[in-house]
C-alpha cells in the first residue's frame, strides 16, 4: 500500500517526497511481510508494526524511564524528600523559596525540602495513582460490559441505563463530585474518584463488542458444539473484546496523571504532603507561581512528559490493534 | 424523524429524573454535611441541632427528596448555603449562564476554526513536516493540564506583558445590561469600548479551554479525511476527471465531516469540565467557577443544580448533535 493522498494530483517529484517522508515517519508498513505469513494473529502482526513503529518507541520508552525512577526512586533521590534541609535558608519576608545551590540542583521548596528529590520520590504516587485508577475502571468496566454484553435482554437495559446515567455528566466532573464526598482525602479518594469517572467508558466500549459477537460465527460454531456459556463468555468472546478496552486503558493512564492533578488544584487530591506527588506539588505552587514559576514548572513538566508517553503508546497501539489498517 | 425526537427527548427526561434522585442521596452522604460546612467543626451539638432541624435534614431521605421535588417543579431548588450565602440556586445559575456560554461559544469557535481547517491540511499533506508537526503539537495539547496552562498564559500575557486583562469578566461595571452576555450588550446598545473590554477579559481564559477540544476535532478531522481519501468514490471521482475543488467540496469534506459533528456535541458538552478549572485560574464568574466554589463549601443546593443543569445541557446537545446528524447525512434517516 502506497501512501498517496488522493483527490488532487501533486506533481510526481512532491508524491516521491510524500513517500519518503511517509517511510521516514515510519507510518507506512511493509506490505509483504504479514501477507507472507498466512495466519499471523492480530497482537503478532500488531507487535510487527509496533516495533517499528518510531511513535510508540518513543511512548514505550517515555513510559519504561518513568517506571525505571518510580521503582529506584529511593536509591535516585539525592536526599530525603521530606527532610527540611535548607529550611535556614528560608526567608518568609525576603526569600520564600531557596534557589539552586552545590548538592540542591533545582533548589527547595517553601520549608526547605529539595525540590529534585521530592520529584524523583513523587514519582511512585503518580503510578500508583494513575495504575490503580486505571485498573479499577478497567475492573469495574470489565465486570459492568460483560454483564451487559453477554447476558443482553433486561440486565442489558438496566446496565446500560445506568452506564448511560453515569456518562450524561463529563467525566471529569463526575470526578470532582465523587472525590467531594470524602471527608478525609487521600490518594485513594483520588484513585476512586478517577475510576469512577471513566468506569461507563469502558463498560460501553466492551459492551459493544460483545454485542457484536454475539452472533459471530464463531460464538455460533462454540454454542453449536455445546460448549457451555461460561467458557463461551470467558475464552471466546472476551479475549476477542479487548483490543480497544487495552487502547482505552492506554488513554486513560495519560488521563488519570492529569486529572490527578486537576483534583489537587481544587483542593480535592491528597493533602499530606509527606508523600510528594506531582499533582499536589504543582497545587501547591499556586501561591509562588509569579515569583518562582521553576517550583509549578518542574512538577507540570513530568506530568506532561508522563502524560504524552502514555498517549503515544495508546494511539500507535489504536493504529497498530485497528483490523483496518492491518496489512 | 419526529417520532426519533420524541422518543429521545422522553428518555432524557428519565434520565435526568434518575440522575436528580441518586444526586440527591448522595449529595446528602457527602460526609462533614453542610452544618458543618456553615458552622465549622467547633459548632457545639445544640447549635448543629437546631441548624439541622431548620435545614429539614433530620428527616428520612424520601421526605427530604419529595419536598425537594415539589419545590423544584416550581422552579425552587432551595438556597445557597455557600457559595452566595443565601440567593437561590437557581439564581445563581441564572446569574453564572451567560458568562460560562459566552465563554464556550468562543472557545469552541476557535476550536472548530482552528481544528478543521488544520486537520484538513494535515491529512491532504499526509506524513509531511506540517503534519507530523501538527500531530505532535495536539499530543502535547491533550497531555497538559488545563489549570498549568491557565496560569501560563496568564502569567505571560496578563502579568508579565500587561496585553489583557487579569481575570473577571469586564472591568467597566457601569455598563447596560440587556441579555448578560457582555459582548453582545456592548454591541447591542453601541457601548463599544464595553464590548471591547469584555471580550478582552474572554480571550485568555477561550484560548485555555480550547485546547482539548481543538487538539480532538484536529486529530478527528484529520482521520476522517484519510479516511475518505482512501474511499472509491474519490478515485471514481477522479478517474471521471472533476476538477479539484469539486472533488474536495462534494465528495471528500461532506464525508469526512460527519464524524466530526459528532466530536464537535461531545467536545461542547465536555466543555464545563475545562470550564470549573479555567474558570477558577482566571476568577471567571460563570458556571465553573461556582461549581469550584460549591465543591469547597459543600453547598448542596448549589452542587444539586449545577451538576444537573451540566447534565442536560450535555443531553440536550447530543440530541441536537444526533438530529444534526440526520438532516446531513440522509443515510441516517432511512433507518
Amino acid at each position: 500500500m502506497t501512501d498517496n493522498p488522493k483527490g488532487w494530483k501533486p506533481g510526481a517529484r512532491r508524491k516521491a517526497k510524500i513517500d519518503a517522508l511517509a517511510q521516514a515517519a515510519g507510518q507506512v508498513q511493509d506490505a509483504g511481510t504479514v501477507a507472507d505469513t498466512p495466519g499471523v494473529s492480530l497482537i503478532a502482526s500488531a507487535w510487527r508494526r509496533l516495533r517499528r513503529d518510531r511513535v510508540f518507541l518513543i511512548g514505550l520508552t517515555i513510559t519504561v524511564l518513568f517506571l525505571l525512577v518510580a521503582l529506584f526512586a529511593p536509591l535516585l533521590a539525592p536526599h530525603d524528600p521530606t527532610a527540611r534541609l535548607l529550611l535556614d535558608k528560608v526567608r518568609p519576608q525576603s526569600n520564600p523559596i531557596p534557589g539552586p545551590e552545590p548538592g540542591f540542583p533545582l533548589g527547595a521548596d517553601n520549608v526547605g525540602r529539595d525540590l529534585l528529590s521530592r520529584l524523583i520520590v513523587g514519582s511512585r504516587q503518580t503510578l500508583l495513582v494513575c495504575v490503580f485508577a486505571t485498573l479499577f475502571s478497567l475492573i469495574g468496566g470489565l465486570i459492568l460490559g460483560t454483564l451487559a454484553g453477554a447476558f443482553g435482554g433486561w440486565i442489558d437495559s438496566v446496565v446500560m441505563r445506568f452506564v448511560d446515567i453515569m456518562l450524561s455528566i463529563p467525566s471529569l466532573l463526575l470526578a470532582f463530585s465523587v472525590a467531594a464526598m470524602a471527608a478525609r482525602p487521600s490518594q485513594w479518594t483520588v484513585i476512586l474518584a478517577i475510576s469512577i469517572a471513566y468506569l461507563p467508558i469502558f463498560a460501553r466500549l466492551l459492551r459493544g463488542s460483545m454485542l457484536a459477537q454475539r452472533h459471530s460465527d464463531h460464538v455460533l460454531a462454540a454454542r453449536a458444539l455445546g460448549v457451555k456459556q461460561a467458557p463461551i463468555i470467558f475464552r471466546h468472546m472476551l479475549p476477542n473484546s479487548l483490543g480497544p478496552v487495552i487502547v482505552q486503558a492506554t488513554l486513560v493512564l495519560a488521563t488519570a496523571v492529569i486529572d490527578a492533578a486537576a483534583l489537587s488544584f481544587l483542593g480535592l487530591g491528597n493533602p499530606d504532603d509527606r508523600q510528594p506527588e506531582w499533582g499536589q506539588m504543582l497545587g501547591a505552587a499556586q501561591k509562588y507561581i509569579y515569583d518562582y514559576p521553576h517550583l509549578a514548572f518542574y512538577p507540570a513538566a513530568c506530568i506532561i512528559l508522563v502524560a504524552f508517553g502514555f498517549t503515544l503508546m495508546g494511539e500507535s497501539l489504536r493504529e497498530a490493534l485497528d483490523p483496518k489498517s492491518r496489512r | 424523524m419526529l417520532r426519533f425526537i420524541v422518543r429521545r427527548l422522553l428518555q432524557m427526561v428519565g434520565v435526568l429524573f434518575v440522575l436528580s434522585l441518586l444526586l440527591f442521596i448522595w449529595l446528602r452522604m457527602l460526609p462533614g454535611g453542610t452544618v458543618s460546612a456553615i458552622l465549622g467543626d467547633r459548632a457545639t451539638p445544640e447549635s448543629r441541632e437546631r441548624l439541622t432541624k431548620a435545614l429539614g435534614l433530620d428527616e428520612p431521605l424520601y421526605v427530604q427528596y419529595w419536598r425537594y421535588l415539589k419545590r423544584a417543579l416550581t422552579g425552587n431548588f432551595g438556597a445557597s448555603t455557600g457559595v452566595v450565602p443565601g440567593r437561590d440556586a437557581f439564581q445563581i445559575f441564572i446569574d453564572r449562564f451567560p458568562a460560562t456560554i459566552e465563554l464556550s461559544f468562543f472557545a469552541i469557535l476557535i476550536a472548530i476554526l482552528l481544528g478543521i481547517p488544520l486537520g484538513y491540511l494535515a491529512a491532504r499533506r499526509r506524513a509531511s513536516l506540517f503534519d507530523n508537526a501538527s500531530v505532535i503539537v495536539s499530543l502535547i495539547g491533550v497531555a497538559v493540564p488545563v489549570f498549568f496552562l491557565a496560569f501560563l498564559l496568564k502569567y505571560f500575557f496578563a502579568v508579565k506583558l500587561g496585553w489583557l486583562p487579569v481575570s473577571g469578566r469586564q472591568s467597566n461595571i457601569d455598563a447596560t445590561r440587556v441579555t448578560n452576555f457582555f459582548v453582545l450588550d456592548g454591541l447591542m446598545t453601541r457601548e463599544w469600548d464595553a464590548a471591547w473590554d469584555a471580550f478582552k477579559h474572554l480571550i485568555l481564559p477561550a484560548i485555555t479551554l480550547s485546547t482539548i477540544p481543538f487538539a480532538v476535532i484536529f486529530r478527528i478531522t484529520r482521520a476522517s479525511v484519510l479516511e475518505v481519501l482512501d474511499e472509491d468514490f474519490v478515485r471514481t471521482a477522479e478517474s471521471k476527471g472533476l476538477t479539484n475543488r469539486i472533488i474536495r467540496g462534494r465528495h471528500v469534506l461532506r464525508n469526512a465531516l460527519l464524524p466530526v459533528i459528532t466530536t464537535v456535541g461531545l467536545q461542547v458538552g465536555g466543555l464545563l469540565a475545562g470550564a470549573i478549572l479555567t474558570e477558577s485560574v482566571f476568577s471567571f464568574p460563570g458556571i465553573g467557577e461556582a461549581l469550584a466554589s460549591a465543591f469547597s463549601h459543600r453547598d448542596y443546593a448549589v452542587l444539586q443544580v449545577l451538576i444537573m443543569a451540566s447534565a442536560a445541557t450535555f443531553v440536550i446537545v447530543n440530541l441536537i448533535v444526533d438530529v444534526l446528524y440526520a438532516v446531513v447525512d440522509p443515510r441516517v434517516r432511512t433507518r
